[in-house]
């Protein structure tokens, strides 16, 4: 700790942090703008200007850039003064020198940073009076808007895209004051995590172009706390809502999970909710039959079938813990089954099984970035887990941290750490199916099918530890040369990591990985766990695994429905036909009375249903969805759906007294997984007089008329009794506490950039914690090593390897109008030797067989797929011909395919013949 | 780093990378020699480019993207940073004319208006019969004889209206420029 004096008050501080840094952390107003927590200082925007004296008889003092000088014990600072206040004004004033007069009309209008720190800095008056530069705007694609005018020259868009995200495609070009921030030419952005370019923009040059088709200020939006659906990280998002329509999503701060940042398919696939397709009320009949039944009539009909005897439940892993709570409770547990396929549940048990285990921790996003030796084994975390993806990205930086402190180089100092490390990266070694977007920060990488991989990984466990299990295959002398660089780097690591996952689609695999996890521990002495991150699919996987029963599958439901032995099935936000082969599944509804389905989207499930039962969004209710790690998180309802469709929980609960708490606490008790789940939901302790949290600031227009168009009377605001928020503006001050905030305000900081108010320190935790909690306890030894299993033979002439696409993979944001423009389309990408032998060229079809299934794919040619191998991409929503190492047969097929290359992202891909 | 394939794929379908000459290739190579990595060379093989080009077009700023893996925006960033990296196409002779405060004090501007008049042309344009392109320069260190202006490689110190008729005539005829004053 040191202590330094700020205009006259002492403060103890970090002294290995900046100035900058410090005196945000304290709270004080000090403006910046190319200065980031997770980025660093490069003393670019002379902005954070403060005096600094030399010692307490120094009157004069010096000019300095705060986000560039060290706190040092006994510094003696001042914002206050004069000359640093002149400074400041002069500097945003040459700043704004072209900044347009375009505020009124700006998405950034009301939450920008550069209007804050205008008005902080006291220019209130331009006296520039000269013709203003002007550039031509890019088109960027669907999510990002570009209006280049507005630009300060801060350099953050290009500091976060390409230093911090590793993107490619954004540049700074041009000099002086004809500086340009774009693309070569037009043309989408690649990055999956362009979005945040809107967040890191301090003024209106990247703005949200999903948000500006339907804008509204900030304060007109009605926001809750909530997380996001896209993937299994559970980020923290703010979604706005106005006049009953989703409005966007932005970064909610969360200290261990997403930070300051969130991946595209989060931020902008959630156009979903606003769907005309989705089902506003609920129906009863098949076919011409169907008809649109009263809530009444649905509830009542739904709980005839209930109450009749013989139902099974299939629950969901995009559901929310209580919605699946609420049908495994109506059904009883050994009536629910997990709506998953059946590969994917063997592996979620495994995954059970390891979460109690003591040798091995799901490290949290922030933990993956303090990593510096990381191991993928299978899993393209970037299409299935994207944000994990940028963590990696930082987790391999780790390196110039490291040389940057044997040089005594602050690690906020960025360029100095970037000029010293120049290329040098941690050990990051990529073994996958296929070339991935991370191959970039390798160190090694390895392509391979899925029983390839897992020979390698068998072999490294038994490299790291002489009690692990012989493995089946023997290894050329290069492979046992790069397992034992890897050994060595995993073994050396301060903190080594190894990141697998369900999407290898290989049990084999995730197994062969828990062995290296574990000769790991064994190999560092056994006294600290690794950290093994295992990434799953969906938002609640791990929830919907934690509820289910270890026997009860999918298959086994589709079995039973198949013979007849049951008289209803209620399938709970999950199409059936995306998670077993159709043949299956239509055997299965032929057997069974009646087929109840709850959704919010059309489905091929609910179009054979016997009653739809029209569900909620995220957006729309209230949940806890369960993460990767074992976090449970609630989400809170952002708006009430202004149609018929209902939360899940409350269609299915049995007496309409039971609430969201009353199912967490019976689930609590009766379920050993979700022991302490009840604990992650916000108390209304501070409440007073049964007062209620708004979610609308208050700011908030237009809420006495904003009914005026239906009716003249002033309608009553619709009540919530499911939560301890209100939709209005009146209430308790949500500011003291985080887990009820519904969106991110601070006197005079209307940015994004308030979050630091909300901070223990900048780039730190939220003061109150952070939200939610990590359900898994590790109080077991690990039940020794899994066996290798000699796989079942097969017979066919190629290896499949299932891939994964940021669009297209996951169910909901693939039916976002505005992604379908991103969205990638079914695919199986051949090695070019291979495409040459069968004599196909790209965007041919192919028929892909196994056992029983045939199916077209559209051909692409990746350069490194591994001859003998195809990489298939089915969508989500379709079930793949065969599974992870299944040997397959090619043929070429008739006609050719409507595949969507031109959004398909990937660092391989032989651009002849597209 | 082939992560620059993924930036080309987009710009792919409005460019076609160009096929370097061998006589470029062999030059580029040569700087490859001299730097840790082949990333460095970008701002070489530009003017590379541009001394057997002429200028640089979109084609051979993607050619040479490929040729040393730099994503195409990075290359752009370091093409359109240097002004002398001609990004449109410049005339035959290009005339870098300083504006700086010696040659105005010594009265630039007039010569300026004389060249103008005379080729029809302004600043960052180029004569109709692609002769000649004017183009505005800082300083060119010769202050002690300015006004002063740079054709192609060649500098004309002490200019004069006549001297610069002269001069246009030379580079019309084909006849190199003066080396010394």
């Amino acid at each position: 700790m040191a202590k330094i004096v700020i205009d006259g008050v002492t403060y103890e501080v970090n002294g290995d942090n900046n100035l900058l840094q410090e005196c945000l952390s304290k709270g004080l107003d000090l403006p910046y703008f190319c200065w980031h927590p997770c980025m660093g200082s490069v003393g670019a925007c002379r902005q954070c200007a403060v005096k600094q004296y030399r010692d307490a008889d120094d009157q004069k003092g010096t000019l300095v850039m705060a986000c560039m000088t060290k706190a040092n014990d006994g510094s003696i600072i001042s914002i206050e003064d004069e000359e640093a206040k002149k400074f400041r004004a002069n500097v945003i004033e040459s700043l704004m020198i072209s900044h347009p007069h375009d505020c009124p009309v700006c998405e950034e209008g009301g939450e920008c940073h550069l209007q804050d720190m205008t008005l902080m800095s006291g220019h209130n008056y331009r006296r520039y009076d000269r013709k203003k530069v002007t550039h031509r705007n890019q088109y960027l694609g669907p999510f990002v808007g570009h209006e280049m005018n507005r630009c300060i020259t801060c350099y953050r868009c290009v500091r976060f895209y390409d230093d911090y995200a590793g993107g490619t495609d954004l540049a700074a070009q041009a000099s002086h004051h004809h500086t340009y921030f774009g693309r070569q030419s037009d043309g989408f952005l690649e990055s999956e995590f362009s979005g945040n370019l809107v967040e890191m923009c301090p003024t209106g040059v990247f703005t949200d172009a999903t948000f500006s088709a339907h804008y509204s200020r900030k304060w007109d939006l009605q926001t809750a706390p909530s997380v996001c659906v896209g993937c299994a990280v559970g980020c923290n998002t703010t979604p706005g809502e106005r006049y009953g329509e989703l409005r966007r999503i932005v970064n909610r701060y969360h200290g261990d999970v997403n930070g300051y940042f969130l991946c595209d398919r989060g931020r902008f696939g959630y156009g979903f909710v606003n769907s005309a397709e989705r089902l506003a009320e609920s129906q009863q009949g098949k076919g011409t039959g169907r008809r649109t039944v009263s809530e009444d009539e649905a509830v009542l009909e739904l709980n005839r079938i209930l109450d009749g005897g013989q139902v099974i439940g299939i629950g969901s892993p995009r559901a929310s813990v209580e919605a699946n709570l609420a049908l495994l409770q109506r059904v009883g547990g050994d009536n629910f089954y997990a709506g998953v396929s059946d590969a994917e549940f063997a592996q979620l048990q495994i995954l059970k099984q390891l979460s109690g285990e003591s040798a091995l921790h799901a490290p949290s996003v922030r933990e993956i970035e303090e990593c510096d030796a990381v191991l993928v084994l299978g899993e393209d975390v970037t299409n299935t887990a994207p944000r994990i993806a940028l963590a990696l990205r930082q987790s391999a930086r780790n390196r110039a941290d490291e040389l940057a402190a044997a040089a005594g180089i602050p690690s906020w100092q960025d360029a100095a750490v970037r000029e010293l490390a120049q290329r040098e990266l941690s050990p990051v070694y990529l073994l996958s199916g296929y070339a991935t977007r991370l191959d970039d920060i390798a160190r090694a990488t390895v392509v391979d099918s899925a029983p390839g991989l897992t020979q390698l990984a068998q072999a490294l466990a038994r490299t790291l530890d002489s009690a692990a299990p012989t493995p089946a295959a023997t290894l050329q002398e290069e492979q046992k040369q790069l397992l034992g660089s890897i050994a060595d780097d995993l073994k050396g690591a301060r903190r080594p990591l190894i990141v697998c996952g369900t999407g290898s689609g290989s049990e084999a695999l995730l197994k062969a990985a828990a062995n290296v996890a574990r000769a790991l521990a064994t190999a560092r002495g056994g006294d600290q766990a690794v950290d093994f991150c295992c990434v799953v699919p969906e938002v609640n996987s791990v929830g919907l695994v934690l509820m289910a029963g270890e026997t009860q599958s999918l298959g086994l439901a589709l079995k039973k429905m198949q013979a007849g032995d049951v008289q209803a099935a209620v399938v709970l936000e999950n199409d059936l036909f995306g998670r077993a082969p159709q043949s299956q599944v239509e055997a299965a509804l032929a057997g069974v009375g009646q087929l109840v389905a709850i959704d919010q989207l059309p489905t091929r499930t609910t179009e054979l249903a016997d009653l739809v039962i029209a569900g909620t969004s995220f957006a729309e209710q209230q949940g806890t969805y369960i993460n990767y790690e074992g976090r449970a998180q609630t989400s809170m309802q952002v708006f009430m759906n202004n149609q018929a469709a209902r939360p899940a929980w409350k269609w299915l609960r049995k007496e309409s007294e039971t609430t969201l708490a009353g199912l967490l606490q019976t689930a609590e008790t009766t379920l050993e997984g979700l022991a302490g789940i009840t604990a992650i939901l916000p108390v209304s302790a501070a409440a007073v007089a049964g007062m209620k949290y708004p979610r609308q600031s208050h700011r908030y227009s237009g809420r006495t008329a904003i009914q005026a168009a239906a009716n003249v009377h002033e309608g009553k605001q619709p009540e919530d009794r499911d939560s301890i928020m209100a939709f209005s503006m009146e209430g308790m001050s949500s500011q003291r506490d985080t887990a009820v905030l519904p969106n991110t305000w601070a006197p005079r900081w209307n940015s994004n950039q308030s979050v630091s108010k909300f901070l223990d320190e900048v780039g730190g935790h939220l003061r109150q914690g952070n939200p939610g909690r990590l359900l898994f306890t590790r109080n077991g030894s690990s039940a020794g090593y899994f066996e290798p299993e000699s796989a079942a033979v097969t017979t066919g002439d190629f290896t499949l390897i299932p891939a994964y696409q940021l669009y297209g993979s996951d169910e909901l944001s693939a039916r976002a109008e505005v992604v379908n423009e991103r969205l990638t389309g079914a695919y199986v990408a051949l090695a070019p030797h291979d495409a040459q032998q069968l004599g196909v060229a790209a965007n041919d079809l192919v028929t892909v067989s196994a056992d029983q299934e045939a199916l077209d794919y559209p051909v692409c040619i990746r350069r490194s797929v591994k001859p003998g191998t195809i990489v298939a991409f089915t969508p989500a929503g379709q079930f793949p011909v065969a599974g992870a190492g299944d040997q397959v047969s090619l043929s070429k097929a008739q006609g050719s395919g409507q595949a969507r290359f031109g959004n398909l992202i990937v660092s391989d891909l032989q651009q002849e013949g597209i | 780093m082939n992560s620059n394939l993924i930036a080309s794929s987009a710009t792919s379908d409005k460019i076609q990378a160009r096929e370097l000459t061998a006589s470029e290739i062999e030059e580029i190579e040569h700087e490859k020699t001299l730097y840790p990595d082949k990333q460095a060379v970008g701002l070489e093989a530009l003017k590379i480019v541009q001394k057997h080009q002429g200028w640089v077009s979109d084609e051979s700023l993607l050619a040479i993207s490929r040729y040393l893996d730099i994503p195409v925006s990075e290359l752009e960033g370091v093409a359109t940073f240097f002004n002398l990296v001609f990004r449109r196409p410049v005339g035959k002779h290009v005339m870098l004319f300083c504006d700086s405060v010696s040659c105005w004090i010594m009265g630039c501007e007039n010569i300026r208006a004389h060249i103008s008049q005379k080729l029809g042309i302004d600043y960052g344009e180029t004569t109709a019969d692609g002769e000649f392109t004017l183009l505005p320069v800082p300083c060119l260190g010769d202050c002690d004889r300015a006004p002063v202006m740079m054709v192609d490689e060649n500098q004309h110190r002490n200019l004069t209206a006549e001297k610069v008729d002269a001069i246009i005539q030379q580079y019309r005829n084909n006849e190199p420029g003066e080396q010394g004053s």
